[in-house]
């Protein structure tokens, strides 16, 4: 698709999101309800002790997968999935640049993960949440997120060059 | 008025809501490309800007249409989740999130939008950011203050930086034009072809196009809001301007607050000082601002109710109530005379009077009566709260 086009159908969801729901879109939110259930079942003692699952569980009284972002990106998966189906882009791969191998991929793909994870709850939201949705409504915090997001990679691009080109 | 969620879309329905939007976000992403992590970070070593051109286009189509939902009175920003401003936690969250994406290659809305597809790294990163959310969750306690720190609340990035609204969504749109075209020179030099950064196509003429006429019909056509007041402004005494307001006299007014008559709520304009001075029984303090807000606006919408406007003076009183009208609030009142009439020949009542015809001696009567016992009733009411607000800012981010 015409990345332009693509960029004004993903602007005016976004502007109908925040018009029929009164928030933007998001998606490490998701992780983080993902987290807390799994913690609260696994260790409760444990989650009952840190303010970060108890503060979350009193926000979700009907429990924690209980949350508009679980519902979005159950959403995305299925999207994506059926465009994915359309366009015959369905297979199982490891995608990698051409100058490393699988394993290192791997160990990218695993800790590049755990630090956007990290990053996003640090940061109150990833791309999606704090950067897009934050500049559509015109939040300084997610414009601030946005300009250090982009910056820092720009800034690390050039020591990880080798794992893309 | 927007947002509909919660009292016209209920909390249960949001989340079917939430599902068909994550369906259109998955579909969009998956079909501008943003499924594979070597064209993500494309941008970040200049052969492929996809994900500039969609993001970027994609802030500004929204800007502009949240701008203008606001400008033409169909959301309540203040019902609008506002991200929230932390200084330190958004600069170094952001930081670390920048090196995520050029080790991992996705953001955590890619990745979702990659492992649907059966990308493998896609679903390791989905699993590496469950470790990394894990890894905050534990190091909370002794992150506690840094990531609390700096709270600058729900701040607008214009209002932080001094500048209107419309100059900044300008500046914004002239950015982002010119971040295409740098970067599409950038690409066709790093992919080695020739550089045709002005070649014109369909699709982004037409988007410019309707973007500008967007923004300049913003410019020319007012606000809601300063149309409605402007709307409003030659009426300069009582009656004039030519707009009918449907008006109480002061005894009927008087009769209704004895008898504490349900089907009357006053709606008190006044300052503190004024409602301090004479508070009017079950008054609900409002200013001109409030008449455009959501929840406030239903208030005055209740059936079978009689909106009494009680402003500074009776002038005040019936500009407000035209403004009111013209948003549609047809169960409004003024009082004749306004709120210095009711104190002078109600509450102040000369007795010495002589009635002249036989109904002044029913009305004499009456307001005798009624200067007596209203002193007990106002004396038990006490100054106006604020309009009530049940509806919340609307809770959002990730």
């Amino acid at each position: 698709m015409n990345p332009y086009l693509a960029g004004v159908l993903l602007g005016l969801l976004l502007t109908l999101t925040v018009f029929i729901t009164g928030r933007g879109l998001g998606a490490s939110g998701a992780m983080k309800s993902a987290n807390v259930a799994v913690v609260e079942t696994v260790a409760p003692a444990h989650a009952s002790a840190n303010s970060f699952y108890t503060d979350y569980q009193a926000e979700h009284p009907e429990g924690v997968l209980k949350n508009w972002l679980v519902f979005e990106v159950i959403g995305v998966l299925i999207g994506a999935f059926l465009s994915g189906l359309l366009s015959n882009r369905l297979s199982l791969k490891l995608e990698h640049g051409p100058r490393t191998v699988g394993n290192i991929r791997i160990a990218g793909a695993l800790l590049g993960g755990a630090l956007f994870g990290f990053g996003a709850q640090l940061g109150r939201g990833c791309t999606s949440g704090a950067a897009l949705s934050g500049m559509a409504v015109l939040s300084t915090g997610g414009i601030i997120t946005m300009m250090a997001i982009f910056g820092g990679a720009y800034a690390f691009a050039y020591f990880f060059r080798k794992l893309w080109v | 008025m927007g947002p509909l969620v919660p009292d016209i879309i209920g909390p249960n329905l949001n989340y079917v809501v939430a599902l068909f939007i994550g369906i259109a976000f998955g579909w969009i992403l998956e079909q501008a490309g943003f499924s594979s992590s070597r064209k993500l970070v494309g941008l970040f070593y200049g052969y492929d800007f996809t994900v500039l051109r969609v993001f970027f286009t994609a802030g500004v189509v929204a800007m502009f249409g949240i701008v203008a939902l606001e400008h033409f009175g169909m959301i309540d920003i203040n019902l609008i989740f506002i991200n929230p401003s932390f200084l330190h936690s958004a600069l170094l969250g952001g930081v670390i999130m920048g090196l995520g994406f050029v080790i991992g290659g996705f953001c955590p809305g890619t990745s979702v939008c990659a492992a649907a597809i059966g990308r493998i790294d896609a679903m390791l990163f989905v699993g590496g950011s469950l470790l990394g959310v894990l890894l905050f969750a534990e190091m909370y306690p002794f992150m506690e203050t840094l990531y609390m720190a700096g709270d600058g609340g729900n701040a607008r990035v214009y209002e932080s930086i001094g500048m209107s609204k419309e100059l900044f969504v300008l500046l914004m749109t002239a950015f982002a034009m010119l971040a295409f075209l740098a970067t599409s020179i950038i690409e066709a030099r790093v992919r080695g072809e020739s550089i045709t950064p002005l070649r014109v196509s369909r699709v982004p003429v037409v988007i410019a196009l309707i973007g500008g006429f967007i923004a300049v019909s913003a410019y020319i056509l007012p606000s809601q809001k300063d149309s409605v007041f402007r709307s409003t402004a030659h009426i300069l005494s009582a009656g004039g301007g030519g707009v009918a307001i449907p008006t109480m006299t002061v005894d009927e007014f008087a009769f209704r607050l004895l008898d504490n008559d349900a089907r009357i709520q006053i709606i008190d304009f006044r300052d503190q000082e004024e409602m301090k001075r004479l508070p009017l029984p079950k008054a609900v303090s409002f200013t001109p601002d409030n008449l455009f807000e959501k929840e406030p606006k239903q208030l005055l919408s209740r059936r079978r109710i009689l909106n009494v406007f009680v402003t500074v003076d009776e002038t005040t009183d019936h500009r407000l109530a035209a403004i009111a009208l013209r948003l549609g609030l047809e169960n409004v009142r003024v009082i004749n005379g306004g709120i210095q009439a009711f104190e002078s020949e109600i509450l102040e009542f000369d007795d010495s009077l002589v009635p002249q015809s036989r109904r002044e001696v029913d009305t004499f009567r009456f307001r005798s009566r009624a200067s007596k016992d209203l002193q007990s009733v106002i004396a038990s009411s006490t100054a106006a709260a604020p309009v009530r607000r049940t509806i919340q800012r609307a809770v959002g981010g990730c």
